[in-house]
């Protein structure tokens, strides 16, 4: 396992590093010069040229690049073009939001889809079975940002009992308040969520229902209750396992729509913001912290099929079957 | 399934329904609405949709940092005031030489900084001067380049030499903050005059400001306010509804209106804005290089339906550049207004009776699209083909605004007083007629502002009868606020919203 963990490590670096140099070049490849956002109205030549030198966007791309590794070892993300405040404590703020709303979301959608998803194979031939299949299936159709007006229109402007966007100023100072107003943000993205996870862990629970396994655990005498925990369990959850982070990192993500319908100052915002700016290092620090978040998941959700399912411990990346 | 399809319309109407509902019932926070006097600790909730970049103007800091500190937090010598007028703030009096070139400031006594340390002559000299520096981004910069030297003869007293004489000199002063020499990181915090100090900043979320106890003038109306930031207009109305915020300090689109409109708990404002849609001309590119076409052009849009059909009702139809909050203004909608036989009549004598076609390069975003389908459409009327070219606020600031490629361009001018971009034969819209260059300078170089103003009336007509650019209407600026609101500014100009006067009923 020691050797594993430390080769899967060393891929976890190497994917960071790829990454990184991707992020870099595909942004380099955009269209328009940052350079005009920060002149003034009627800048001569001249003046755009300083603006140029001073964000460092007129020196060769692989000497930029070497300057954004070299504060990235630092921990520094750089500085902002546009503002020209530094990104990483923006991005450590906005982090108080984002993470929380996806974590909560995801344990609510693991919590909704499960049982759901489960009951759904399990009495598929029931209506309500069916029915939960159909939910699901219509879930899976529903664009995020429709939920989240539609659950503003009832719970804050009709009701009144949520607010319909914000998050207080003061942040986690206020825990009462932050987390009133993350209740319908979390409550949109795990719906919307576990409608997809329902479908999937209601065919990992169909495979096993149909499984040799499961039947001889039977003819010997188990309790289908005893055979669906010592057998079924396991083998449904390391397809599931895989889905989860992915869906995971999909929703960290996908926040960029949820926090613009909530007016929530997030991560997704600050990209989405960083973006029509041409704020390279904005951009840069936000997917570069994102894209770490999304490769340290994938490589738990490896480490914990590895744990559930020994047939796994031979192979480098454990989503493979 | 297609009795589930039904079922999820069902959900949808239900809900649709309850947002009309709550729009005429809404805002059941307790307000006392008869009641005549107002809460003088009140925190005031301002929504908006311009966040400041940083916190300082001369790096940067866009239109949000103006919204949320001029006025509030840092003060000029002078004020631009909510309808246009300029008056002395931290000046106490000024005088000026015959010839028009020094400029001689006492300042106010008693002026204290949030910091604590009292204004001298020498934090004007420095404010001044970050301004005018080499790294300043201020938009205002070169109106104010004619500044030659700043002189402290002593603490209270600025003597500024102009290197040529400018009348607009102490308007442009009612931009310039005036800041502790002493301050540091200005980007993320503050050292001014105003009557709020800085309380907290939350990037991306809201900036609140707290009444400052030591303030030299009259304290605010109310203990502190707190600009929350949107990115979605349809949240900020949000959050209006669920009083989350009291006020809105700029509507973009006349869409949600009506849902404050037919609500006594709210009131929708129609101010006067400066910010004007023009179709400008390259006036040196075949065919708007003759005058006939330009007033053909002119003549053939139907500007009230336009305006009509982007702002439904709000905003005003103008002749000129000059919105009425210019000193110079005069109604000149009139000259070259809509007629379609006056159109071809042009059109003919220009030797285009069968018309012609031009790009129009049409920045992607509210209202150029619209409007630039609008064009295309009434055009046609008159033989006139549009091709529209949607270019990016990025492609638009290179192609047209710097190399001057185009043949004609949508864009929205947002500044006030900006009539005098006309004397400037190599400004984008390619505009060349000696005459209005002469009176432009004249105008900047008058003694009074009788004459400025007589003069630069002669460049609005002129320029209107030359069909210099289309100027399509002026927009609206529409602030809606909470009934239990009282003194908030309506015209908003400049992207300025005084906060010190907002009274709310407890």
């Amino acid at each position: 396992m020691a050797r594993y963990l430390l080769r899967r490590l060393a891929f976890l670096l190497v994917s960071l590093a790829l990454a990184s140099v991707v992020l870099f070049v595909l942004l380099r490849m955009l269209p328009g010069d940052p350079a005009n956002a920060l002149s003034s109205v009627g800048a001569s030549p001249e003046q755009i040229a300083a603006a140029r030198h001073s964000i460092g966007s007129d020196k060769p791309l692989p000497e930029q690049f070497a300057h954004w590794i070299g504060q990235l070892a630092t921990g520094d993300l750089g500085t902002s073009f546009v503002s020209s405040l530094p990104v990483a404590p923006e991005v450590g703020s906005r982090l108080n939001v984002t993470v929380p709303l996806t974590l909560a979301a995801f344990v609510l959608a693991v919590v909704i889809a499960v049982p759901a998803g489960f009951v759904a194979a399990y009495k598929r031939r029931t209506w309500y079975g069916a029915l939960l299949s159909g939910v699901s299936q219509l879930g899976i159709a529903v664009p995020v940002f429709w939920l989240g007006m539609i659950l503003i229109a009832v719970f804050a402007l009709n009701a009144g009992w949520l607010p319909a966007g914000g998050f207080p100023p003061d942040g986690w100072v206020q825990p009462g308040e932050a987390i009133r107003s993350l209740v319908l943000p979390v409550v949109t993205i795990a719906l919307v969520m576990s409608a997809s996870l329902i479908r999937y862990v209601r065919s990992a629970t169909l495979d096993v229902l149909d499984s040799d396994y499961l039947r001889t655990a039977r003819a010997l005498g188990s309790s289908f209750g005893r055979a669906m925990w010592r057998h079924g369990l396991r083998n449904a959850s390391v397809p599931v396992i895989s889905i989860l982070g992915i869906e995971l990192a999909s929703t960290l993500l996908g926040a960029v729509v949820v926090e613009s319908v909530y007016a929530l100052p997030g991560l997704g915002s600050m990209l989405a913001t960083g973006i029509a700016q041409h704020d390279y290092p904005v951009i840069q620090g936000v997917l570069f912290v994102s894209t770490f978040a999304v490769l340290v998941i994938g490589f738990a959700a490896d480490l914990v099929q590895r744990i559930i399912d020994p047939r796994l411990r031979g192979r480098l990346s454990g989503g493979a079957r | 399934m297609s009795i589930k399809k039904t079922s999820l319309y069902g959900t949808a109407t239900a809900a649709t329904l309850a947002l009309t509902l709550t729009a005429c019932g809404g805002g059941s926070g307790g307000g006392d609405a008869s009641g005549g006097t107002y809460d003088k600790n009140a925190t005031v909730n301002i929504g908006s949709l311009y966040e400041p970049q940083n916190l300082d103007n001369t790096a940067g800091g866009g239109q949000g940092v103006t919204e949320a500190l001029n006025g509030n937090v840092y003060e000029g010598l002078f004020r631009l005031t909510d309808d246009g007028k300029v008056e002395k703030l931290l000046a106490q009096d000024y005088k000026v030489s015959g010839d028009g070139l020094t400029y001689t400031f006492t300042l106010r006594d008693g002026v204290k900084f949030h910091s604590g340390k009292t204004l001298t002559s020498a934090d004007v000299k420095y404010s001044l001067e970050k301004v005018l520096a080499d790294d300043s981004q201020s938009a205002r910069k070169s109106n104010l380049e004619v500044v030659k030297d700043v002189a402290t003869p002593d603490a209270k007293t600025v003597k500024v030499t102009l290197s040529q004489k400018s009348i607009s000199f102490v308007y442009n002063l009612s931009y310039v903050w005036i800041i502790n020499s002493e301050a540091k990181d200005l980007k993320t915090s503050e050292d001014g005059t105003g009557p709020y100090k800085l309380n907290k900043w939350t990037r991306g979320s809201a900036l609140s400001l707290d009444r400052f106890a030591g303030y030299w003038g009259d304290a605010a109306a109310n203990k502190q306010v707190v600009f929350h930031y949107y990115k979605d207009a349809t949240a900020l109305n949000n959050a209006l509804l669920t009083n989350a915020v009291d006020v809105v300090t700029s509507e973009q689109s006349p869409d949600a209106l009506d849902q404050f409109k037919n609500n006594q708990n709210y009131k929708v404002n129609d101010g006067d804005s400066t910010t004007k849609l023009l179709l400008a001309f390259n006036d040196k590119a075949k065919p708007f290089t003759d005058v006939k076409v330009r007033q053909a052009v002119s003549a053939a849009i139907d500007d009230k339906k336009l305006l009509e059909s982007v702002w439904g009702g709000y905003g005003k139809l103008i002749g000129s550049m000059v919105p009425p909050t210019d000193p110079w203004y005069e109604d000149l909608t009139k000259v070259n207004a809509y007629d379609t036989a006056k159109a071809k009549k042009l059109l003919a004598e220009a030797g285009y009776e069968n018309g012609f076609s031009f790009t129009l390069d049409t920045p992607n975003y509210d209202p150029h699209p619209t409007a630039a389908t609008f064009i295309k459409s009434q055009l046609a009327k008159v033989g006139i083909t549009v091709k529209i070219n949607t270019i990016t606020p990025d492609e638009w600031y290179t192609k047209v605004y710097k190399n001057h490629d185009f043949t004609a361009t949508l864009q929205e001018h947002v500044n006030d007083r900006d009539l005098v971009w006309y004397g400037n034969p190599d400004f984008y819209w390619g505009y060349d007629n000696k005459q209005v260059t002469k009176w432009v300078e004249q105008a900047e170089e008058a003694s009074t502002t009788a004459e400025q103003t007589e003069l630069l009336k002669k460049v609005n007509r002129q320029t209107a009868e030359d069909a210099a650019s289309d100027w399509l209407y002026l927009y609206p600026q529409i602030v809606v606020a909470s009934s239990k609101l009282s003194g908030y500014p309506l015209n908003g100009l400049n992207s300025q919203f005084f906060a010190y006067d907002i009274k709310k009923k407890g």
